[in-house]
């Protein structure tokens, strides 16, 4: 298998917490793991991506290339679409919907989900509102790795194992709550 | 034992690994995880291995260089514009040579992600003469400190390390040692002179290391990072060092069909690009950062060789390669997906809501407005976003400590009123000898040390002056009337503002420290002050 995700989202929206999960799941299989990440300054409020690749064989290039991407999943809708040219014609985009507005320009919103909604497979999730009706508010993250799994490839139990192993450390409810949220993201994949 | 690590973490396990006695940096993109792991290493703090931050890269230097003379190993991190700081240390260690192993981190930021720019620092390992590795891999990285400390003990030299920011930043599963090497035994020869470099002993020395180059040279066309893989169309060969390689191997999942020479140990193995360019009718040279080894490949005189890179247009002048690159290249289809969407806009770092260094740019706009003809000097951190909207406030940001001393020059050439603005970490890194300049001279400048009690761009480092600052400024000479501390708050608005405005009239050199802790510093203790009181 092969997998070539990018994450994004904008800097302290913690896009690297469902890469830690995604790798612990890919560590566990034995499968190669390369993963670009963003750090310094443009994690003060600015656009961050990670490129994160899983693969049952070598991987040469850190760097996903142009439309090579098999999921980009994204905390924010407009930044989902700004790696477009890299999402290949059968890729997945998995987002909220809830725009982060800290730019003067950011464009009409409308506009961004009607351009979302042109890619042929798209899962677009109010996850803060799942995450508060369900009283996990700090687990929205995980929803979108929940329904982000079939792209991925990845089992959903192993994805269950690694969010244990990942939160264990934090104890039972922040597991639970983790768990929960990969649960509801299942769902919305139907 | 296998750790899934990011290239920083991958060489500072390595170092551990291969025995160090002490890490010297001073925080830096993307280089500072590399002190961070360590400081967070079990076995480093079983070991006591030296691992708080340095004032700045040149005290690093100096300091690891002491260790090294004491028989024990040390490495020395910093981001590539670091290496600047530290030139005359780093270059003067060429000459003295080292006991204990001495491993000089560097990693460079081509397409400046952090930076101010993208030199590249292979160049100085040349011009220092000491060996320079460049992995292409995590796990090379790991590997490679462990051989480093070897090479470095074995030809008496310094060893640059040099990284980029994609090895730096990017994660892989890196099988690692069970087992940690000791670290050394104190021991030094009482007897070198070679540490003493007066003119008598470095003459000596010159004749030494430059009659080492050979050697050095040879050990590199014999490294096993350095690999000369044939193939059989001699139609194109290509040379690809560091991170590139990984870059040219995306283009060929099943193998390249040109031979390829994969360059990670410099000197450069001439014999080994000597044979490419006789058995290959072009070369291509795919290098991340400057055009070092195309430079040095072409030379100057004519020659049949046809060389293809960054310096014809091959491959792109400026910024970091990508596979999309190599692929354009080699004439390999670069696949399409989505075209690229027009409601997409730029969204560039901003200082953080609720941080001090907003109150104070609000301060002093308001204060400016008076004063049409301003200049203020800015410096480097986070509060270099003060040059973006909506605060529009600084003139200049060149390098560490350049506010102070530029302000200065300024008000020599007739500027007033010269504003500087330097952070807390910067002003113990560089700015403290430009303020004894200043006041020395009563240079007409109003200096604002903005303090948030952290070296606040690379993620929150310990700042090496913390609670020091009005002791330096007045043991520096400066007059107590004119050193200001006030606290940066939107309700202290009047205070700052008038206090600005005093120093602004004061012809002479004034200090205004407005401090308030970092917000991203805060909530992580704020955090952490929760967990304690949970667990009582």
């Amino acid at each position: 298998m092969k997998t070539d995700i990018i994450l994004c989202g904008v800097g302290g929206q913690g896009i690297l917490s469902i890469a830690t999960v995604i790798g612990e799941a890919a560590m566990h299989e034995n499968l190669y793991i390369k993963q670009a990440e963003v750090h310094g300054m443009s994690q003060r409020g600015g656009d961050v991506q990670s490129n994160l690749r899983i693969s049952s064989n070598p991987i040469s290039s850190d760097l996903i290339a142009l439309g090579s991407a098999d999921v980009i999943i994204s905390m924010e809708p407009m930044e989902a679409l700004r790696y477009l040219p890299f999402l290949n014609k059968e890729g997945w985009i998995i987002t909220s919907s809830k725009p982060f507005v800290n730019i003067p320009n950011y464009p009409d919103v409308d506009k961004v989900m009607a351009d979302l909604n042109k890619v042929k497979n798209v899962i677009i999730l109010d996850i803060e509102q799942l995450a508060q009706d369900n009283g996990i508010a700090r687990s929205a993250n995980v929803i979108l790795l929940g329904a982000a799994q079939k792209a991925l490839g990845i089992e959903y139990e192993k994805l269950e194992n690694a969010i244990r192993r990942v939160f264990g450390r934090k104890g039972d409810a922040v597991v639970d709550a983790n768990l929960k949220a990969l649960a509801i993201g299942k769902e919305a994949q139907r | 034992m296998r750790k899934l690590l990011l290239g920083d973490e991958a060489i500072a396990q390595g170092a551990l690994d291969a025995g160090l006695s002490g890490v010297y940096a001073y925080p830096g993109t993307p280089s500072t995880e590399i002190t961070e792991y360590i400081q967070n290493s079990k076995l480093a703090a079983e070991r006591n291995v030296h691992r708080r931050w340095c004032c700045n890269e040149k005290t690093a230097m100096e300091a690891a260089l002491g260790m090294s003379f004491m028989g024990k190993r040390a490495l020395v991190c910093m981001k590539h514009v670091g290496l600047n700081v530290c030139a005359d240390p780093f270059v003067n260690s060429g000459m003295t040579g080292v006991n204990g192993g001495l491993v000089v981190l560097v990693a460079d930021d081509p397409s400046m992600h952090s930076s101010q720019d993208e030199q590249d620092s292979r160049f100085y390992g040349k011009f220092a003469m000491i060996p320079t590795l460049e992995p292409s891999t995590q796990q090379e990285a790991y590997d490679m400190m462990e051989k480093a400390y070897e090479l470095s003990e074995q030809v008496c030299l310094p060893v640059l390390m040099r990284v980029t920011t994609r090895m730096a930043h990017s994660r892989a599963v890196v099988e690692v040692k069970e087992t940690p090497r000791a670290e050394n035994e104190l021991n030094y020869d009482a007897k070198a002179s070679h540490w003493v470099l007066l003119p008598g002993n470095a003459i000596k020395r010159n004749i030494t290391v430059t009659g080492q180059q050979a050697e050095l040279e040879q050990r590199a066309v014999e490294s096993e990072y350095n690999k000369y893989i044939d193939a059989s169309d001699h139609s194109l060969g290509v040379i690809a060092s560091g991170i590139a390689y990984n870059y040219l191997m995306e283009c060929y999942p099943d193998g390249c069909p040109y031979p390829v020479l994969k360059i990670s140990q410099y000197p450069m193995p001439k014999e080994l690009i000597g044979r490419m360019t006789a058995e290959c009718d072009a070369v291509l040279i795919a290098e991340e950062g400057q055009p070092f080894i195309e430079d040095l490949v072409r030379g100057v005189m004519p020659g049949n060789a046809v060389i293809k890179g960054r310096l014809t247009g091959e491959l792109p002048r400026t910024g970091e390669l990508s596979p999309d690159a190599l692929k354009r290249a080699l004439g390999v289809e670069v696949r399409e997906g989505y075209d690229s969407c027009e409601d997409v806009a730029p969204r560039p770092p901003a200082l953080c809501q609720g941080c001090g260094h907003r109150d104070v740019y609000t301060a002093l706009n308001e204060v400016l407005k008076d004063y049409p003809n301003a200049r203020v000097f800015g410096d480097i951190g986070c509060y270099t976003l003060g040059f973006m909207p909506p605060f529009k406030a600084i003139h200049s940001c060149v390098d560490m400590g350049a506010s102070i001393t530029m302000a200065k020059g300024a008000s020599d050439a007739g500027q007033w009123p010269a504003v500087a603005i330097i952070g807390d970490s910067t002003f113990t890194h560089s700015g403290m000898t430009g303020l004894l300049d200043a006041i020395n001279e009563n240079a007409n400048i109003t200096v604002i040390i903005s303090d948030n009690l952290t070296t606040g761009m690379t993620g929150g480092q310990d700042s090496a002056g913390t609670g020091k600052f009005e002791a330096i400024c007045r043991g520096l000479g400066l007059p107590e009337e004119h050193l200001r501390v006030v606290v940066p708050l939107p309700k202290n608005m009047p205070e700052i503002t008038q206090m600005l405005r005093e120093e602004i009239e004061y012809r002479g050199t004034s200090v205004i420290i407005p401090r308030r802790e970092c917000m991203q510093t805060l909530q992580r203790h704020l955090k952490q002050k929760k967990a304690q009181e949970a667990k009582k």
